[in-house]
């Protein structure tokens, strides 16, 4: 007789548990052969709201962690999705991808973390600088992250469009609040447990799935996110997320990159998300001592 | 301490000893009776050919009248800077275009005293600032950016950039004249030409600038400048031919602004309202900061985003803080904008005097302590005296909302995790002050104060090499530094 598969139950990731959403609901998207591939969560509003606060709380500390280690946590969840390679080509497959293309974006997506884990204890040195003022002052431009990143994960790809919009939010010490694709859902659930083995701090990345047309106006609306981004939106949409974000001004981002593309990685994506701080701080200026020899 | 012995001079003598003016000349100024909008490298009067006075808030009287640009005037402007743009300033090496920059902050600097005056008189902010930072801060930005003009490929690594094309600019009436700077200096360094609308009650400084303009040969069309109320503004923000707005103004209009935006390709900076918090903890130079707190709020009368308008004092120190903020402020001038003795000068309006006051009734109704000095203010013209609200609730409108004038809320707080919260409970992120003689807290708030600008043991310090912008509500986009740049090139 032949084993029995134990087939995996697919569920949300909120502060770094996988709960199901609370408003019990699912839906169920269909493969290419019209086969249903799951139950997935179609979480709520509600949820939303839940990964925010979740978000606010892992914000602080996260963004306070060394550069370093960042990057080492980085790092560890390229490590750990390399492990996982095959189930994650396996549910591409299962979403309509061909092997070829589905070993491609996984492997692409393992590099874009490693691109994005090196950058940690980088991007502010380069973006950073050292402002000659006429004053006595020792004045400074860096940079530090916005806060709770919202995002609105590219539809058309399972995996690659998520780990593009969450590598360079989450590498800048910011954290997020996910919706992943609504029709390509599988990989979002598997890369939240690959999160979830990678030393990322809970709530640093929270995944919902479900419908972005119903949760996205609540991540767009929220008073406690500090910047929106999303990328190959359909523009009514974009555009009302847009206006929703006005109230509380929101860095909105919306990216128009077709993020399979190699070269579809670099500096400014992790520094869209980054505010720029300016210090003043005086320089004595006494005495006749004089810096020449 | 010169300035203390002063004060008890002062007082010894039983108030009998007083400054003499000492008025700045106003007769070497050129002002004509009436300002036509400057389009095209022209002068031309308004289509519909309707003008309105600019007073000046210390007396209330007549300085010139100013044209109100309809949406036709605007359409103008625009076309005349799209051509521009196209046929001379897109095209002309970048070398080239930082000459003209250069030139223009030279002429600036020849005339200064003369915009000093100018804008002292038209906005009230007194003379000494004028001179002595507004002024010099509008020509040195000029300086500064004409040099980047044929440096950007090194200001963004790895990044192509491109000039935007025609620039809509909006400033406010709290640094007239710098506001004008800040906005087209980046603007022309980053090869793009200008459509700029100086606020209503203070138009003469940017028209001033638009004479030196024209006299240093800046290509006509590069710099167009329309004055005129909301409905000008408004018509450079819905304008389809504009690709960049950028807005210094209240967040309230920031967010209108923003709105009307929506699903067009403009690129937009705002740099908008602030509650910024001063913090002073027990270690700090009492005396010096003092003078911060003074300066922080009391500054161009408080018309200032950045204002350090939330004190926060450690407990232990409190009392002597507002003992010795008291005796300070017993000690400032409030009166004619054009004297040099003056510390507070006019109100821009009667419409922020009546916002200011609102405010006042509003903070004694919610049961907080009021304190003014016992000064002497003009009988004509638009003044308010600084004010102390003490016993007041992080809760208080008087400690959430800007208020934009010379009014400063006092709190207290025990430890430093106390005061980063409350410092950061607000939905602004301009600025904030921290006064210590610890360099390691300095850095521990710094990087936990969420706002854009931080000042250690100073308080309203700018330069052209520093960027200014905010977190939050505060708005978004830098000006100033290599930062600035960016808000006017498009990069990829």
């Amino acid at each position: 007789m032949s084993r029995i598969e134990v087939l995996k139950t697919y569920k949300i990731f909120i502060g770094g548990q996988f709960p199901r959403t609370e408003s019990g609901r699912y839906y169920t998207p269909l493969d290419s052969n019209g086969k249903a591939l799951a139950n997935i969560c179609l979480s709520s509003r509600k949820d939303v709201r839940n990964a925010v606060v979740a978000a606010r709380k892992a914000f602080g500390p996260w963004s306070e962690r060394s550069a370093f280690n960042r990057g080492q946590i980085l790092y560890r969840i390229a490590e750990m999705l390399e492990g996982r390679q095959a189930q994650f080509v396996d549910e591409l497959m299962r979403q309509g991808s061909s092997k070829v293309a589905a070993t491609n974006e996984v492997n692409l997506s393992i590099d874009r973390i490693v691109y994005y884990a090196g950058w940690c204890d980088k991007y502010n040195q380069v973006v950073s600088s050292v402002n000659p003022v006429s004053s006595s002052h020792f004045n400074f431009s860096s940079l530090e992250p916005m806060g709770v990143v919202g995002v609105v994960a590219e539809q058309s790809t399972s995996l690659i469009g998520l780990v593009s919009h969450i590598l360079p939010a989450i590498c800048g010490g910011n954290s997020t609040v996910v919706l992943a694709s609504e029709k390509l859902p599988l990989c979002a659930v598997t890369f939240s447990e690959v999160i979830h083995s990678s030393d990322v701090p809970a709530g640093v990345i929270n995944i919902l799935t479900g419908s972005p047309e119903e949760m996205a106006a609540t991540l767009a609306s929220h008073m406690d996110v500090n910047a929106l981004i999303t990328s190959n939106l359909e523009s009514q949409l974009s555009n009302k997320l847009s206006l929703l974000s006005v109230d509380n001004l929101k860095r909105k981002f919306d990216y128009e990159v077709n993020w399979v593309e190699k070269d579809k990685q670099a500096l400014h994506y992790i520094s869209d998300l980054q505010e720029i701080k300016t210090t003043w701080h005086p320089i004595e200026n006494v005495g006749g001592a004089s810096s020449s020899y | 301490m010169i300035t203390f012995q002063l004060i008890n001079m002062k007082k010894e003598l039983n108030d009998n000893w007083d400054y003499s003016s000492s008025l700045e000349a106003i007769n070497h100024i050129q002002l004509k009776k009436k300002y036509t909008l400057f389009i095209d490298g022209k002068w031309i009067a308004p289509s519909k050919n309707t003008y309105f006075k600019t007073i000046n808030p210390a007396n209330e009287e007549t300085l010139a009248e100013i044209a109100s640009a309809s949406k036709e005037d605007v359409d103008l402007a625009v076309k005349a800077a799209r051509k521009a743009y196209t046929n001379v300033w897109s095209k002309m090496p970048a070398s080239e275009r930082a000459k003209y920059i250069y030139r223009i902050a030279r002429l600036m600097q020849e005339r200064a005293r003369e915009f000093a005056v100018i804008e002292s008189l038209e906005s009230g902010k007194t003379i000494r600032e004028s001179r002595d930072v507004d002024i010099p801060l509008a020509c040195n930005h000029f300086f500064y950016y004409a040099g980047w003009a044929d440096k950007l490929d090194y200001a963004f690594p790895n990044r192509k950039i491109e000039s935007l094309g025609v620039a809509g600019q909006i400033i406010p009436w709290n640094f007239p004249l710098l506001m004008a700077a800040w906005k087209i200096a980046p603007a022309l360094a980053a090869g793009n030409t200008v459509v700029l609308k100086p606020a209503e009650t203070t138009s003469l400084t940017a028209l001033k600038l638009a004479e030196i303009i024209e006299e240093s040969g800046l290509p006509p069309g590069v710099v167009n400048i329309v004055t005129g109320f909301g409905e000008t503004g408004a018509a450079i923000v819905n304008h389809p031919d504009i690709n960049k707005i950028a807005f210094t103004g209240s967040t309230a209009v920031g967010k209108i602004i923003q709105k009307a935006l929506v699903g067009t390709s403009k690129k937009v900076t705002l740099e908008l309202g602030g509650k910024s918090a001063n913090i002073i903890f027990e270690d700090a130079p009492i005396d010096q900061a003092v003078e911060g707190i003074v300066n922080g709020i009391f500054f161009n009368q408080g018309h200032v985003c950045c204002a350090g308008s939330r004190l926060y004092v450690q407990e232990g120190i409190a009392e002597k803080v507002i003992k010795k903020l008291k005796q300070r402020m017993e000690s400032l001038y409030v009166g004619d904008p054009l004297d040099k003795n003056t510390d507070i000068g006019a109100i821009n309006s009667k419409e922020q005097l009546q916002t200011i006051e609102k405010y006042l009734k509003i903070g004694m109704d919610e049961g907080a302590e009021m304190y003014q000095p016992k000064c002497a203010i003009p009988k004509k013209g638009f003044y308010c005296a600084p004010t102390l609200f003490l016993n007041v609730a992080q809760s208080s409108i008087i400690a959430q909302e800007e208020i934009f004038g010379p009014v400063l809320t006092i709190q207290t707080f025990r430890t430093v995790d106390e005061v980063i919260q409350k410092a950061n409970n607000s939905p602004f992120g301009l600025a904030a002050g921290v006064w210590t003689d610890k360099g390691s807290r300095i850095f521990n708030l710094t990087s936990k104060l969420r706002a854009g600008v931080i000042w250690a043991n100073c308080y309203n310090k700018f330069d052209p090499t520093s960027p200014f912008g905010g977190y939050k509500e505060s708005g978004f986009g830098r000006e100033g530094g290599l930062h600035g740049l960016s808000a006017y090139l498009k990069l990829s």
